[in-house]
């Protein structure tokens, strides 16, 4: 706090002219704002992707005026993207809400009213009023949220206490369902625990890179650099990428290789075929290590049930598999010879054969890499599963620099929506909500009685929508997301349910996006460090930080709004009476009161959060509610992980991340874990075993044979194009922050139609003018792009979903994968007119 | 003096406002429809003409280019090029049929405010002016060609008021008000039509077709003329009038021959003799007679 | 009657040769006067238009554009380029703008760059050929060149991911590509260095457009500003041989060496190995492999 002489002399200075000119100036250090000495510099994670970059906060007087990339963090040791180089600014939007907004008219809640502010009060009375309504008449599977893997760990924590234990609903689903549900049920289903074996070390140790379907170079830049630093320094370091149309990361490839959509599936299959024709398999390691079986197949798209593409299918939705022997598995694979995946996939055959034979090399480290490409995918647990299968058939697995390693997308889709589990079917640590013991564990765990969780898995994502649709869902609360924008097919499926007179939807977000403009009640939100939170990355590291600066206006975190939201309801209001009758002394006691002050979450008192230079920070939280609600919340959470039925997922005690760039878990005894499953780096895995799947109950991993099958819609003679969604570097998802940056938006102002320049000739048009593409659901407008980052084949066009002013997701299919229910952003069939 | 200072108030008071006026504002009307048509687009998004008097395209296919402007580029060292060369020769055959220095008279922009400053030095009965010769004009014509050759560009038109302020007009004023200012008040205070009919190579360089032109004002009515001086005292170049009006033999031609006639047709606004009348260079000498019916004067 | 006098004299004195004898004198003076008067004023405005506001660095001429002094001959400043181009990139210099010559057309790409349009727009609309109507295509042009000229603020020399210059690049590729090097500070990062190439860029603008520094830390500059020249006396070898498809001499014969048993010498792959062993690094990561393996211990 104290000033510099010349500082001083500075101050004085301004204060003098200003006295001399005859104003007052309230805050005459402001008029040094930038000057570096007086900014306190505190550590957050980035806002945006998985990569999990570790930002140092810069504030003074309150406001954040600068961020650096952290030197000292091991993720990105300093280095931003450019979207991190603008976290500052993100906070700043000039439309930031501040206040709640319901629709009314004349001074009454109307759906088709206008927005209009209202109190906090008034908001949860309206809100209490319909949930309450929606419990008496449908029972709970009429409420639902719709959360997001950009929540703090304890927001996902006490949104999946409120929406299971409180309310007893399982429909709770987040956003990460439309990212990376794919990677979570493959590696659920292989290796019965979910989440990437490896680190970002293995970005230094692989030989080869291989990009299933993903655009590194662009959605995880400083994990791309670390990739390009190896492929560029160590000796016979190769790179090989897969896509459908040409991206930026194929600058760097060895080997660029496009594929015709969905045939990544036939691709696997062929590796794992020339793997074990060429006998390079590990036989030792699959003898000790691995199981084999065979999935259903024909299992549909994931579409409603009356749709033909469902009525047609054998097996709609089955996900189970069958044991099977390492013969049955290799003559499931033997029919994915060299010629037939090449004229299926289009991919030339000396390619197919480098990639196959880097993969089957003993003597290479490989490390695969996807995203979206291989996680939005009508088969993406399958495909995700055949990349296993050949890391497995090698032994390449948990160890330095061989591995399967699914990217995220979100700062915390793994520490919050995947760890805390906030899918319709999980509960924390790996539990489910289908297992009676899991669900007994967390009833116990949670001071509940027994039966207080339903067993049946919830509204995910996508049925969220169907289910407001068909009018079985009535209450919806969506926070930190913005599915209105991101959600698959809006005009058929996402803004009807939305609009329904009878539903009610609420949006908390800090921007009024696409999903705040169609809903009825709107909640200020408080986004990044304007609150406390915890971030987990793609690489199982934690990250905490404290609360930076204040929320603007009336705005409150997603953990305030959950919290009070819970004071309104009360046990025999939302409970059966059977239930309360078992543990009578939770009777007239709100759900607050059993929930959050359970003398566990309210276990730590109020403090002053200070760090180790002495510097002060606000908790809003802590301050209102009169205790340390995150450190409680995050210490009763822990014990699912220390105590539950899954070990293997031990997390660190809360006050350790405070003082360290981040903890990857399991975290035992203070220690990280680096590589799973590996003696030596993982304390689960018994000295002499070597490697020990210790997910499964045998210890195995397993290889589940797939076929290929045709995606859920091709293109044809009307619409004759793919249609590929995405993402660019400069925006971050539905760009409700990043478009607010005056900088960045003028960087990338637009989505453009990427199309091929013979296609654009075709229909009459040239680089720069405008077209519509239409598909069966809707049509949106944009500037055709010939030239620039994305080089698409013939027959596919590419437009990034970021544009608020053209809703890409107008025209994508609601098809997911049955099993992981995550959606295909990636094909469906269109078509290009001149606009 | 009192007359010189107020010309055509005889025309008004025997046959009113109008008639003495109707001239001057037709071509009032058509200065301002020149510049009109130029801003349609930018003001109204109708695009009939695009560019400036420079050069121009109307409608999509009517090439126009200042010829003075061609020259210059020429001497300059530029191959223009086909469409300006068509643009020019247009508007050469243009100026060629009506009269050269009709672009002064009936486009220029700066017409309105050269003749406000004449019409304020009337009334105001400032009658000092600075002296030189009317032929500067040509001698400025020549250098400007001549610095185009040695400097390689174009370096009139960086001071060259007319285009400026029409361009101004069209594009955006910028500094342009302050050369429409400095010649007003040049034309007011320092010299009587000081630009327009001495100074401007622009006028000069019209003036060169105007030799051959086909439309002329004549004064054949010159048998009726009463020795008023109005027509003098409102021309811009009134030296152009005496050949016609008062020529030395009674055989001499009544067409105003001279190129440096702007055929403004002030004088035959303000005449109320009915001496001047529109017509082509071979309009015969017999005085037309009786073209209205004349009142007698008080 | 002063009026006509005066009247009278200026004809007399102008238009037509003075009639009377006693004036020959004073009209020829006259005339000298009248023809030095203009000279001087031409002088005047010659070295005004010399002196007077050249081109700024920022302003940049549309695509087409006759070099500097070919285009103040050709321009007749009518703005018929200015009203074709459909983006508003390209505006008229106003009197009194520092940009660049009264009336002539200009752009400045920070603030909206050239969209390249094909067809060439403004090139079809110039009457004159101010702007050349032989260019027709659009990557031909050379509107200016793109420079980074901070290095010390571009991001990407920093090690950070920005590439915005790259990302709108038009003729991305070619015109800047990314030059990825080991970033020393981090030990474990690439940076990816914008690097521009003259024979390519158009001078478009748009990376300056985009630039998300404060100040853009790259700017297209005129080319006559931006362009360096190597001099004929010399030529670079690696860019000869590339530009030829191969060596400009014939190759080599076969080398042959002097060599000990098991040693390779191969010039284009590495120099000495190890005969049969591909060219791999002879020494591992940890040092202490080395040391502990012995003399001689390094074979096979």
């Amino acid at each position: 706090m104290e000033q510099t002489r010349r500082e001083f002399i500075k101050t004085s200075a301004i204060a003098a002219t200003a006295s001399a000119a005859g104003m007052t100036l309230p805050g005459v250090s402001q008029a040094l704002a930038g000057s570096r000495d007086k900014i306190r510099w505190d550590k957050a994670p980035c806002r945006y992707c998985g990569t999990g970059c570790s930002e140092l906060v810069g504030t003074q007087d309150g406001r954040v005026v600068a961020v650096q990339g952290d030197p000292d963090a091991p993720v990105n040791r300093g280095l931003n993207c450019i979207k991190g180089y603008f976290l500052a600014k993100i906070l700043y939007g000039a439309d930031r809400l501040q206040q709640p907004l319901l629709r009314k008219t004349n001074g009454r809640y109307d759906k088709e009213g206008e927005f209009t502010p209202v109190s906090w009060d008034e908001a949860f009375d309206i809100m209490a009023e319909k949930w309450k309504a929606a419990l008496r008449e449908k029972g709970p599977t009429a409420v639902g949220m719709f959360g997001s893997g950009q929540w703090t760990v304890w927001e996902g924590y006490a949104a999946v206490k409120l929406m299971k234990a409180g309310l007893r609903s399982n429909n709770i689903d987040p956003n990460a369902r439309h990212c990376m549900a794919s990677a979570v049920a493959a590696f659920i289903r292989a290796f019965g625990s979910d989440e990437p074996m490896g680190v970002y070390d293995d970005l230094e140790h692989a030989d080869t890179f291989v990009l299933w379907g993903s655009n590194m170079a662009e959605m995880h830049p400083i994990l791309w650099s670390r990739l390009s630093d190896t492929r560029l320094t160590k000796p016979g370091c190769e790179v090989m990428v897969l896509s459908t149309y040409q991206h930026r990361s194929f600058e760097l490839a060895d080997e660029g290789i496009l594929f015709t959509p969905q045939t990544d599936l036939a691709i696997l299959n062929y590796i794992a075929n020339y793997i074990i024709e060429n006998e390079a398999y590990d036989r030792d390691f699959i003898d000790k290590h691995v199981s084999f079986h065979r999935t259903a197949t024909d299992i549909g798209y994931g579409l409603r049930p009356e749709d033909p593409r469902e009525q047609a299918a054998a097996n709609p939705g089955v996900g189970k598999f069958d044991a099977i022997s390492f013969e049955e598995y290799a003559e499931s694979v033997r029919e994915y010879t060299l010629d037939y995946v090449h004229a299926l996939s289009g991919v030339p055959k000396r390619q197919l054969e480098r990639l196959a034979q880097a993969y089957a090399d003993p003597n290479r480290k490989v490390m695969s890499l996807w995203t979206m490409g291989m996680n939005q995918h009508t088969r993406g647990s399958w495909v995700n599963g055949l990349v296993y299968n050949v890391h497995l058939l090698m032994g390449k697995i948990s160890e330095p620099g061989n591995g399967p390693f699914s990217l995220t997308g979100q700062p915390s889709a793994c520490g919050t929506a995947r760890e805390v589990g906030t899918f319709a079917h999980r509960l924390p640590a790996d539990l489910v909500v289908m297992k009676e013991a899991h669900r007994d564990f967390a009833e116990k765990l949670w001071k509940l009685p027994q039966g207080t969780l339903p067993g049946k898995p919830g509204y995910h994502a996508v049925l969220q929508s169907r289910m407001l649709n068909d009018g079985k869902l009535n209450c919806y609360w969506a926070l930190c997301t913005n599915n209105m924008q991101a959600g698959p097919n809006i005009n058929d499926e996402i803004l009807p349910g939305w609009r329904k007179p009878e539903n009610f939807v609420v949006v908390s977000d800090p921007y009024p996006t696409a999903s705040a403009m169609s809903a009825d009640l709107v909640l200020p939100t408080a986004m990044w460090v304007e609150k406390e939170g915890a971030y987990g990355n793609a690489e199982r590291r934690s990250q905490f930080w404290r609360q930076q600066v204040q929320p603007p206006g009336q705005a409150r975190s997603d953990l305030w709004q959950i919290v009070e939201f819970s004071k309104r309801f009360r046990t025999e209001e939302v409970w059966p009476a059977e239930l309360l009758d078992k543990a009578p002394e939770l009777r007239g006691k709100t759900l607050y009161e059993i929930l959050f002050t359970n003398g566990q979450v309210d276990a730590f008192p109020k403090q002053v959060v200070v760090d180790e230079a002495g510097n002060r920070y606000d908790n809003d939280e802590m301050e209102h509610f009169g205790f340390y609600l995150q450190k409680g919340l995050y210490e009763e959470y822990r014990r699912f992980s220390l105590e539950g039925p899954k070990p293997g997922h031990e997390l660190g005690e809360f006050d350790h991340y405070h003082r360290v760039r981040g903890l990857r878990w399991p975290v035992i005894d203070g220690k990280e874990t680096l590589w799973r499953y590996r003696e030596g780096y993982d304390p689960h895995v018994p000295k002499g075993a070597g490697v020990r799947f210790y997910g499964n109950p045998d210890g195995r991993a397993r290889i589940i044979s797939a076929p290929y099958e045709p995606p859920a819609e091709v293109p044809d003679a009307e619409y004759d194009l793919w249609l590929c969604t995405g993402r660019v570097l400069e925006h971050w998802h539905t760009g409700s922050m990043t478009r607010r940056v005056p900088e960045l938006h003028r960087a990338q102002p637009n989505a453009l139609l990427y199309m091929h320049e013979a296609d654009a000739r075709k229909r009459n048009l040239r680089r720069g003018m405008a077209a519509r593409i239409q598909t069966r659901r809707g049509e949106v407008t944009a500037t055709v792009e010939t030239r620039g980052r994305n080089k698409v084949p013939e027959g596919l066009v590419f437009i990034a979903f970021f544009d608020e002013g053209r809703l890409v997701n107008k025209l994508t299919l609601d098809a997911t994968c049955p099993l992981s229910k995550e959606t295909d952003f990636k094909k469906c069939a269109a078509k290009v007119v001149a606009a | 003096m009192a007359r010189q200072a107020r010309p055509g108030l005889r025309m008004t008071r025997e046959r009113g406002w109008w008639p003495a006026h109707r001239f001057l504002l037709l071509r009032r009307l058509t200065q301002a429809s020149v510049l009109g048509l130029f801003l349609l687009g930018p003001l109204a998004g109708l695009w009939v003409v695009k560019g400036n008097l420079a050069s121009s395209l109307t409608l999509g296919v009517l090439p126009l280019t200042d010829p003075y402007l061609l020259l210059q580029s020429l001497a300059a060292g530029h191959a223009v090029g086909l469409t300006a060369w068509v643009g020019a020769l247009i508007v050469l055959g243009a100026y060629l049929l009506l009269g050269g220095r009709v672009y002064c008279a009936w486009v220029c922009p700066l017409n309105v405010v050269t003749d406000s400053a004449a019409w304020l030095r009337r009334r105001l009965g400032i009658t000092h002016s600075a002296r030189f010769s009317r032929a500067t004009r040509y001698w400025l014509l020549a250098a400007t060609l001549v610095l185009a050759l040695a400097t390689g560009s174009l370096a009139w038109e960086w001071v060259n008021p007319v285009s400026i302020v029409f361009r101004s007009l069209v594009f955006g004023l910028g500094l342009a008000w302050g050369v429409i200012v400095a010649l007003f008040l040049f034309d007011l205070l320092v010299a009587r039509r000081g630009w327009c009919s001495h100074l401007c190579p622009m006028g000069a360089f019209y003036s060169l077709p105007g030799h051959l032109s086909l439309l002329r004002v004549n004064a054949a009515g010159r048998a009726r003329c009463d020795d008023c001086m109005d027509c003098y005292a409102v021309c811009p170049e009134p030296q152009v009038i005496a050949p016609a009006l008062k020529p030395r033999g009674e055989d001499a031609g009544v067409v105003i021959r001279s190129a440096q006639c702007t055929n403004c047709a002030r004088c035959i606004d303000v005449c109320s003799q009915d001496v001047f009348a529109f017509g082509s260079r071979f309009v015969a000498t017999e005085p037309t007679r009786d073209r209205h019916k004349r009142e007698i004067a008080p | 009657m002063a009026e006509r006098k005066q009247a009278g004299e200026g004809a007399q004195g102008a238009a037509r040769p003075a009639p009377a004898a006693p004036s020959r004198r004073r009209f020829l003076g006259r005339m000298a006067g009248t023809a030095c008067g203009a000279a001087l004023a031409g002088l005047g405005v010659g070295l005004y238009a010399r002196s007077a506001a050249p081109l700024a660095p920022h302003a940049l001429r549309p695509p087409g554009a006759l070099a500097e002094p070919d285009f103040l001959a050709a321009c007749v400043r009518c703005g018929l380029c200015v009203r074709d181009c459909p983006f508003d990139t390209l505006r008229l210099a106003a009197l009194g703008d520092p940009a660049a010559t009264p009336g002539t057309p200009y752009f400045v790409a920070r603030e909206i760059p050239c969209e390249m349009c094909e067809p060439i727009h403004c090139v079809e609309a110039c009457p004159t050929g101010a702007l050349d109507p032989a260019l027709t295509d659009i990557d031909a042009a050379c509107m200016g060149l793109a420079v980074v000229l901070d290095q010390e603020t571009c991001l990407a020399f920093q090690g950070l991911r920005c590439e915005v210059c790259f990302n709108v690049c038009p003729v991305q590729g070619e015109a800047i590509t990314l030059a990825q090097r080991h970033n020393p500070r981090t030990g474990q990062h690439a940076q990816f260095v914008p690097v521009v190439h003259s024979a390519a860029c158009t001078g478009c603008g748009k990376c300056e457009h985009a630039c998300i520094t404060e100040e853009a830390a790259i700017k297209v500059l005129p080319l006559a500003l931006a362009r360096g020249d190597l001099g004929e006396h010399y030529r670079f070898g690696l860019d000869e041989k590339a530009r030829a498809g191969g060596s400009l001499l014939a190759p080599d014969e076969q080398h042959r060496y002097h060599l000990p048993e098991g040693v390779d010498y191969r010039l284009d792959a590495g120099g000495l190995r190890p005969r049969g062993e591909p060219a791999a690094a002879p020494y591992g990561d940890d040092p202490l492999d080395t040391l502990n393996r012995g003399l001689e211990g390094g074979d096979g």
